[in-house]
């Protein structure tokens, strides 16, 4: 579909107001891959009605908003089936459109607030006199309470993605496309967004399509509830709940030992700043325990994951490794941070937010032998380290895939298994949980139960309550 | 560092004058100062572009040093250089060639001071006709900076969680540049295709013409410094020819 | 001047919408590349400072290392396949380097300018419709022996012809290594994990 001049957008909705999606046995099949991402999906939405389309990963979400905002058009996807939105075909409604996908970082344009908002009316072609108005409109309309001069580096996650709810409110959509858009923000910053959702959508001058795997916080902000479920639509009653994360999960129990790593009045504070990302903190890391560092929001939490993990030194006070976990070490005595990457690797292993900060080389099976390498085993030793380990996860099957190219719950295993593939007998993890699924969340949960019954000591940095009811021995809330 | 983490652009003297014009100006500057190797006009130059120090916000010497202590060592280095490699040139040349360095880069920095992307994006797209699309996918990929420089960190840390350190030995320490390098590239591209559909999807691709919502324009005063900085120029080929110091870059 | 309707990202194999046909995703892509490049350039210059205080004071030794300043304008049109993409993204890069404060000021503006053009010579001279080794290739000699005249031109003008010569001949052999060859084997890596997959060098088995 090539109409691109024909996509002339309308540009504000004198001639709008909400348009509707109807799709009729709507399949699409990726070209690179052999089966079905949706087999036969039906789906009316009324204009003006709120929806929440909700699915495991790997479900079909992500190709079914792509498809209703007209963006399956790589060579080799096929389609089949109806599809249209407003009653046109999706790519010539897009100027309709209004989108919030997950990270704010890729989404936002200008650096000031305000000439962000005004981005999208400016690709519209409107005079600047009428910009403006505009823009403070959508501003307030969302809760944006920073002026047009505020910097858009300086904003939270939550006031980022508010932002660019903003700017997409300022062109009037009829439809309004929420792509999981609180999945990469801690509890404060999501319920800035769902709040500003609720405010903007009350009027129902457009319909919205929400995109969750996590379907609780959405529910009372929309009116209908879609599942899909290999490929296909379910359609969810009113009363509809979806099942807790944690319902029925058997985790084994483990005992305490020794500390192994500790914390005293560390603090840390990067150069140039004077206010501290952390204040003094005690920490104790015990063997078979599992130690919880939550925070309302801001980044003092990854920095003590970095003061544990060895990876700064802190400014202030100190981290101590145990005499048995130190013994060996070439040089660096008990501070971490001081030891050489190949004796860390094997005392302390560290599984960053991100995964693929972390991914070095181009095949799992590599990926997974490198650290063992590294630490020193012969290499016929790591490959069956790597191979064991492949297997424990699911992954075999990937073994020779590029870790890049695996999908987020994948990925994410994977770099646990990077630090485990060392034996280290201390975890250090940055928001493990983050954008997980049900599904992938239990794994990780019953990953890290098990290594915690094998007597590893382990810290987990995050904003999940659910994770931290479920597996903290102790908590520190900074 | 300069932090690319902009403001509104500074409220100097400097400001008022319209982006476009400071290049155009640059542009003349150069021009002359790159064709000749005397000592006599990069040192007139060099005084006037000094002067407009304090109207850029430059005042105390420390402002100064941290904006410029990059040129000034490598204005240097390039002095000692010239004079060891060549044939026959008296120190004085090297002097002269160091003082060119000062020259051309001072201006850069005066720019620098006094204004942000954003003005200059609009200063460019309204004025010299440059593709609003190129300037603003520009503006949005520096807007990323920052975040990249910080990643970059990250991803050097991340390495060492994988055992994998630079040490001592130089091709340890650049096969982990490298390997640092690639995943910062991958990361940064796959930010760019995200958003570009953001863009997109708030209509960038549309076909229809953009307005500006901010607006850029010039005034007298731009006339009066372009044309000021032509003068001082001419004054100081004028004076160089004239002192017979004038040693053209190409023949001569 | 009618400026070129840019397409929607999505739409067609970018090549088969020809080299002058810019999507908004090449755009962006290409300057964040140059973006990326710029802050990498950085870090780079801040190894080099920590490590190679000989090589500041002796230019000709840093000719070795030059291959990597010319990457940007030798890798972009190999992702992205449009005609000005290694400009825009060595300028871009440059600006970058200038912006955090690069040890050689602000000219390194209009090195990347012409740094950048020269690299398109080498991509326009196919008419940009191959983007394999002997192009890349081609743009990283070119815009090597660019680099070096420049260098020339602004800092040593005062050499004698012989270090002149060895000079150019040192970075165009860098360039050649570095940005040429180094540059087609950095896309095909970059395409191995999939993050080309908008771009016609992400499928191609070239």
């Amino acid at each position: 579909m090539t109409s691109t001049s024909g996509a002339r957008a309308a540009p504000d909705a004198t001639a709008g107001g909400p348009v509707g999606v109807v799709a009729r046995g709507l399949a699409v099949r990726h070209g690179s891959r052999r089966s079905w991402a949706l087999t036969g999906v039906d789906l009316v939405v009324e204009p003006g009605e709120r929806v929440l389309l909700t699915g495991a990963s790997g479900s079909g979400k992500s190709t079914l908003l792509a498809a209703v905002a007209g963006l399956l058009h790589d060579e080799g996807t096929e389609v089949t089936g109806e599809l249209t939105v407003g009653g046109r075909p999706p790519a010539a409604s897009r100027g309709r459109l209004g989108m919030l996908a997950q990270d704010p970082d890729s989404q936002l344009v200008m650096t000031r607030a305000g000439d962000d908002v005004a981005f999208g009316l400016e690709n519209a072609g409107l005079p600047p006199e009428q910009i403006w108005p505009r823009v403070d409109e959508a501003m307030a309309a969302v809760g944006f309470v920073h002026g047009r001069d505020r910097p858009t580096h300086a904003l939270s996650g939550g006031e980022k993605q508010r932002l660019v709810l903003a700017g997409a409110l300022a062109r009037r959509p009829g439809l309004l496309l929420l792509d999981e858009p609180t999945s990469q923000l801690d509890p404060g910053g999501a319920a800035l967004v769902r709040d500003a959702v609720a405010r903007v959508v009350a009027d129902r001058a457009a319909t919205v399509l929400v995109v969750d795997h996590d379907a609780a916080p959405w529910l009372p902000l929309v009116d209908r509830v879609v599942e899909l479920v290999d490929g296909g639509l379910v359609e969810h009653g009113t009363g509809w709940r979806p099942a807790p994360r944690a319902a029925g999960l058997r985790l084994p129990a483990a005992t305490a030992g020794p500390v192994l790593l500790a914390a005293d009045a560390a603090g840390y504070t990067y150069r140039g700043t004077a206010v501290p990302a952390l204040r003094p903190t005690d920490a104790a890391l015990r063997a078979g325990r599992v130690l919880a560092v939550t925070r309302p929001n801001g980044t003092g939490k990854s920095t003590l994951a970095l003061l544990l993990a060895g990876l700064r030194a802190p400014t202030t006070g100190r981290v101590d490794a145990a005499a048995g976990l130190a013994s060996g070490v070439r040089r660096g005595g008990t501070a971490p941070h001081r030891w050489r990457a190949a004796d860390l690797v094997t005392r302390i292993g560290t599984v960053f937010q991100n995964p693929e900060q972390q991914f070095l080389t181009g095949r799992l099976r590599d990926e997974l032998a490198l650290g063992p390498l590294r630490s020193g085993e012969h290499a016929a030793a790591a490959r069956a380290t790597a191979d064991g380990l492949l297997e424990r996860l699911g992954l075999t099957e990937f073994a020779d895939a590029n870790p890049f190219t695996l999908s987020g719950g994948q990925k994410r295993r994977l770099s646990v298994a990077t630090a485990l593939a060392t034996s280290p007998e201390v975890l250090v993890l940055d928001e493990p949980t983050f954008g997980q699924d049900a599904r992938t969340w239990r794994e990780v949960v019953t990953l890290l139960a098990e290594q915690r019954a094998a007597g590893r000591a382990i810290a987990i940095v995050t904003h999940d309550a659910d994770l931290v009811d479920v597996l903290a021995d102790e908590r520190i809330r900074l | 560092m300069t932090s690319l983490a902009v403001g509104p652009a500074p409220d100097v003297a400097l400001a008022r004058i319209n982006p476009v014009t400071q290049l155009a100006a640059i542009l003349v500057v150069t021009v002359v100062l790159l064709s000749s190797l005397d000592l006599v006009t990069p040192s007139i130059v060099v005084a006037a572009e000094l002067c407009l120090l304090p109207a850029a916000g430059l005042t105390s010497p420390r402002a100064v040093w941290s904006r410029t202590w990059p040129l000034l060592t490598s204005a240097a280095s390039v002095g000692v250089v010239n004079v060891l490699l060549s044939d026959d040139a008296p120190p004085l040349a090297g002097a002269a060639l160091a003082l060119r360095v000062v020259g051309l880069a001072l201006p850069g920095v005066l720019l620098v001071a006094s204004t942000d992307p954003v003005l200059l994006a609009d200063a460019l797209t309204v004025h010299w006709r440059v593709p609003p699309r190129f300037a603003y996918g520009a503006l949005a990929a520096l807007r990323l900076v920052p975040l990249l420089v910080v990643e970059f960190e990250s991803v050097r840390l991340a390495r060492r969680t994988r055992g994998v350190e630079g040490g001592s030995n130089p091709v340890a320490q650049a096969r982990l540049f490298a390997g640092t390098g690639f995943a910062l590239l991958v990361g940064a591209v796959r930010r760019g295709s995200r958003l570009a559909t953001a863009m997109d999807a708030r209509g960038f691709d549309s076909g229809v013409p953009r307005t500006n919502a901010r607006g850029s324009s010039l005034h007298a005063r731009d006339a009066v410094f372009l044309a000021g900085t032509v003068l001082v120029c001419g004054v100081a080929v004028t004076a160089s020819i004239s002192t017979g110091a004038w040693q053209p870059l190409f023949g001569g | 001047m009618a400026e070129q309707a840019v397409r929607p990202s999505f739409t067609d194999e970018s090549d088969a919408s020809g080299p002058t046909r810019w999507r908004t995703v090449d755009i962006v892509v290409t300057a964040v590349l140059g973006v990326a490049f710029g802050v990498v350039f950085w870090a780079w210059g801040l190894l080099w400072n920590a490590t190679g205080a000989a090589f500041t004071a002796f230019p000709p030794a840093q000719a070795f290392m030059y291959g990597v300043w010319l990457l940007p304008a030798v890798v972009a049109p190999l992702i992205v396949r449009k005609a000005g993409a290694g400009l825009f993204a060595e300028f871009l890069a440059a600006v970058v380097s200038a912006l955090l404060g690069s040890a050689w000021g602000a000219q390194v503006l209009l090195y990347g300018l012409l740094q950048g053009l020269a690299g398109e010579a080498g991509y326009a001279v196919f008419r940009y419709r191959r983007f394999g080794w002997p192009q890349a290739l081609l743009s990283a000699v070119l815009a090597g022996a660019m680099a070096a005249v420049l260098d020339l031109v602004y800092w040593y003008p005062l050499w004698s012809a012989g270090w002149k010569l060895t000079y150019v001949a040192l970075v165009v052999a860098s360039t050649a290594v570095v940005s040429g060859i180094g540059g087609r084997a950095l896309v095909r890596a970059l395409a191995r994990t999939g993050a080309l997959s908008s771009f016609a060098s992400g499928r191609s088995r070239a």
